[in-house]
């Protein structure tokens, strides 16, 4: 029995983007349906379609069986049908209570039956085992705990169908375990779940059918047992992509980054970086694993210039780093990939031209001598930058922010390695990325170690870092829980131990291992 | 110590509360619409022409609460205008407000010599007033009577409607999804309500206690429109609900606080204190009210942070 079927839709934007050409989309009761596709795909634009966010401009939609008409999210509310976005839709100073019951209130005489709320929340946690306090607020919740109560919104309004737009990409691998346990259960009480997601080893988890997208197509609706991840792949990005990392042995060479008895202490004196002392060689790798929030992105703010630091020291080529100096930091060379790239990597509203350029102000070659902008070789430059790292875009004069995320992802890593960076700090390069740039991006960071650069990795995709580090550090509480030089020697179950706390090596072997 | 004499006296606790009662009313407006993620800047406008439309409407028909409804038709129509270009037009929020407020000025003088002859007073045409309360059996118990009696009907509505917001903001439908959509409008969109429907609602409420405000000075405080009477008392209301992060009751205390400056400057005219001085107290109370609140939530944060990391 089909759920819901989406006929022949296809989405054209005024600005003649056709995000979604004839896609047919099939989706049976009870089951967990995978939508894969690459960043831009159209994925989230045929949701959009299906929640009445937007409007198709030609094709059917059919839900259980009866042709309907979706204008607003008010009317797929209606028939059943529940988003979760990938940006969470919560109010952070309300309660959990407040938050479901928005738009649903019970009332009692002119007021809110708050008693009755509660009951409700509480009722619904324990069917659906997930269970918050309903008094808590939001904002002291956790990304996890944020996920449940996306759900349980959608669920208390009814639905039958539920939208999960990359559920996992905020997730720790822990709570993705728990929301995997809790999707089950949801589909076995006779659920339908659409699962958007382009990480194959979470759909193949999950998922019982996958519905492939690519440039707005629809590539075919498989069953995960009869479809290969090389097969999916070579679907979603159009070609065969190397799964695994091809790599040479490094050539490690002089010492370039020297941290030394590092901490950074929150306001108050809890430490976020805890005592920690590592080298960084020429022609290394050095990757940082961890679960989110154990001090990586204090660290990282440090060796930028961007965080400041109470103890210890760090050496650039056996100058120090200062807090705050990030344009002494850069012209050392030291290039940065931030974690957050839509805040702090880009300025959305400029052209693609302009972001390149944002940290080569005080080039002569752009600016000449009376500081105005020479702009043929500007245009000469960044044309050859779309070129290089393959940059999909109608123009580089186009804003930044009509780019999908890869593509972001790509112009980011063109102006940083174009600067000539001896050291990359790359945090999260690849998070949210599609497949094909991921790939791209990773081969990126391996040619410049190759060129006696070095890269410092942090990463929560424990299969980058497995495959791209020459040594792997794991920080656990602000501490280095352990060092690892031999990657073969160790699994990611074995890893996922460490970044728990569970495990710990030896201090001594820890400090020895990390210089 | 005349001052602190004439501080303490019941006149002057009749004279705070006669100058809070406006900065009470267009406050708590100015809290319903900050909290549905609304600057509204035109609260001058709102409640100047809506102090002069409450006496014509008065004067014209003989009746207050004619009076009543004009004022509250214009403020609603001027609410009406500034979330239209806001909301449906997407105009600056900042800019809508300022026209408003520079439209109220013009209009205001342009209608008053249309109807009087004059451009400074209403003065030759009778208005009717909102009339003072005594409260019966507690107006014969001393101190108490003297200090909760007789003032004027609007001030004990302006209290009143401090609680009254509170308890829409706090404990009703509308006043849940106001909160949530100044938060994150994201959240009211995706749950299929109308981001524009409760931020309209939210400018017409606010619309209602700035005319109610404006009418009190035309009607409670004086007895008839003088141009620009409004002074500042709008931004100064907006300036309360900063200080009062936006809570009803918070707000209310801020304005207090504004107007016994206020009041005070009305005091100390009297003394040999150069009168530009005096004026400029209200205005300055208020700068130095915002700065001691700014640094006190900034130790307030920090102490918190201090705490959880404790």
């Amino acid at each position: 029995m089909t759920a819901l079927r989406m006929e022949h839709i296809t989405k054209v934007y005024p600005n003649g983007v056709v995000a979604n050409r004839d896609i047919v989309f099939d989706v049976a009761v009870g089951e967990i349906h995978a939508l894969s596709g690459e960043n831009g795909a159209g994925k989230t634009t045929l949701m959009k379609i299906l929640f009445g966010e937007e409007t198709a401009t030609e094709g059917k939609i059919f839900i259980h069986g009866e042709e309907q008409y979706i204008h607003t999210s008010q009317d797929a509310l209606k028939l059943g049908i529940g988003m979760v976005h990938q940006h969470f839709m919560l109010v952070p100073s309300l309660t959990v209570t407040e938050n479901i019951i928005l738009g649903i209130e019970m009332r009692k005489g002119l007021s809110i039956d708050y008693t009755q709320s509660k009951k409700l929340v509480q009722e619904y946690g324990e069917k659906y085992h997930m269970y918050l306090d309903p008094d808590a607020k939001v904002k002291d919740l956790s990304v996890g705990q944020k996920q449940k109560l996306e759900i349980l919104k959608v669920l208390i309004r009814g639905a039958k169908i539920l939208i999960l737009d990359e559920p996992t990409a905020v997730l720790t691998p822990q709570e993705t375990a728990e929301l995997f346990t809790e999707l089950k259960h949801l589909r076995n009480e006779g659920f339908t779940i659409i699962f958007i997601s382009h990480k194959l080893s979470e759909v193949r988890e999950l998922c019982d059918h996958i519905t492939i997208i690519r440039k707005g197509e629809s590539k075919g609706v498989y069953a995960l047992a009869d479809i290969t991840d090389e097969e999916i792949s070579q679907k979603m990005v159009g070609r065969d992509v190397e799964l695994t990392i091809a790599r040479s042995e490094g050539k490690r060479g002089k010492t370039l980054l020297k941290v030394e008895n590092l901490s950074v202490l929150e306001e108050g004196g809890k430490p976020r970086v805890d005592n920690v002392s590592f080298n960084l060689h020429e022609g290394e790798i050095l990757g940082i694993a961890g679960v989110e929030g154990n001090g990586q992105s204090e660290l990282v703010d440090v060796i930028t210039g961007l965080g400041n630091f109470q103890h210890g020291s760090v050496l650039f080529q056996n100058k120090p780093i200062k807090y705050n100096h990030v344009k002494e930091i850069r012209e050392a060379g030291i290039g940065h990939i931030p974690e957050d790239r839509m805040s702090i990597g880009i300025a959305s509203n400029l052209s693609i031209t302009e972001n390149l350029l944002a940290d080569k102000t005080r080039w002569k070659e752009f600016f000449g001598k009376n500081g105005l902008l020479i702009k043929q070789k500007i245009r000469s430059f960044s044309a050859k930058m779309v070129e290089d790292y393959a940059i999909l875009c109608r123009d580089p004069e186009v804003p930044i922010s009509s780019l999908s995320g890869g593509n972001i992802q790509k112009v980011v890593l063109a102006r940083e390695l174009s600067s000539k960076p001896q050291l990359i700090v790359a945090n999260q390069p690849t998070r949210g990325v599609d497949v094909g740039a991921t790939e791209f991006i990773r081969k990126q960071l391996l040619s410049m170690r190759d060129a006696g650069g070095a890269v410092l990795l942090v990463s929560s995709d424990l299969r980058e870092l497995f495959g791209l580090s020459d040594r792997l550090l794991v920080m656990y509480e602000g501490k280095f829980a352990a060092c690892i030089t031999d990657l073969t020697s160790i699994d990611e179950q074995g890893l996922g131990r460490y970044m728990l706390g569970l495990d710990t090596q030896d201090t001594e072997m820890v400090m020895r291992n990390a210089q | 110590m005349t001052v602190l004499s004439t501080i303490f006296s019941f006149q002057f606790v009749d004279m705070w509360l006669r100058v809070a009662t406006p900065l009470i009313f267009t406050s708590m407006g100015a809290v319903v619409c900050e909290r549905s993620g609304v600057v509204n800047l035109g609260l001058e406008g709102i409640m100047l022409s809506a102090a002069l439309m409450g006496v014509l409407g008065s004067a014209f028909s003989g009746s207050l609460f004619i009076g009543l409804l004009s004022g509250l038709a214009m403020g609603l129509f001027l609410s009406a205008v500034f979330a239209y270009f806001h909301l449906v037009l997407k105009a600056n929020e900042v800019l809508c407000g300022t026209a408003i407020n520079t439209f109220a000025g013009g209009f205001t003088v342009f209608m008053l010599e249309i109807v009087t002859g004059e451009k400074g007073t209403s003065a030759s045409i009778k208005s009717m007033a909102f009339p003072t309360v005594d409260i019966p059996i507690i107006q014969h118990i001393p101190v108490l009577g003297q200090l909760l009696s007789g003032h004027n009907l609007l001030t004990y509505f302006a209290f009143i409607m401090v609680g009254v917001l509170w308890y829409l903001l706090y404990k009703t439908p509308i006043g849940l999804r106001i909160r949530a959509v100044g938060e994150n409008e994201h959240a009211i969109h995706s749950v299929g309500i109308s981001v524009t429907k409760v931020r309209f609602l939210a400018i017409m409420i606010c619309g209602v206690m700035a005319s109610l405000g404006g009418m009190y000075l035309s009607m409670g405080y004086l007895n008839m429109f003088v141009r620009d009477m409004v002074a500042g008392r709008g931004f100064i209301s907006l300036a309360a609900n900063a200080m009062g992060h936006a809570t009803p009751v918070g707000t209310m205390l801020s304005a207090l606080v504004f107007a016994f400056f206020d009041g005070l400057s009305n005091i100390l005219q009297a003394l040999k204190i150069p009168s530009e001085f005096v004026q400029m107290l209200p205005y300055a109370a208020t700068i130095v009210g915002l700065v001691l609140y700014s640094i006190q939530r900034i130790n307030a944060v920090k102490r918190h942070k201090a705490k959880s990391f404790a």
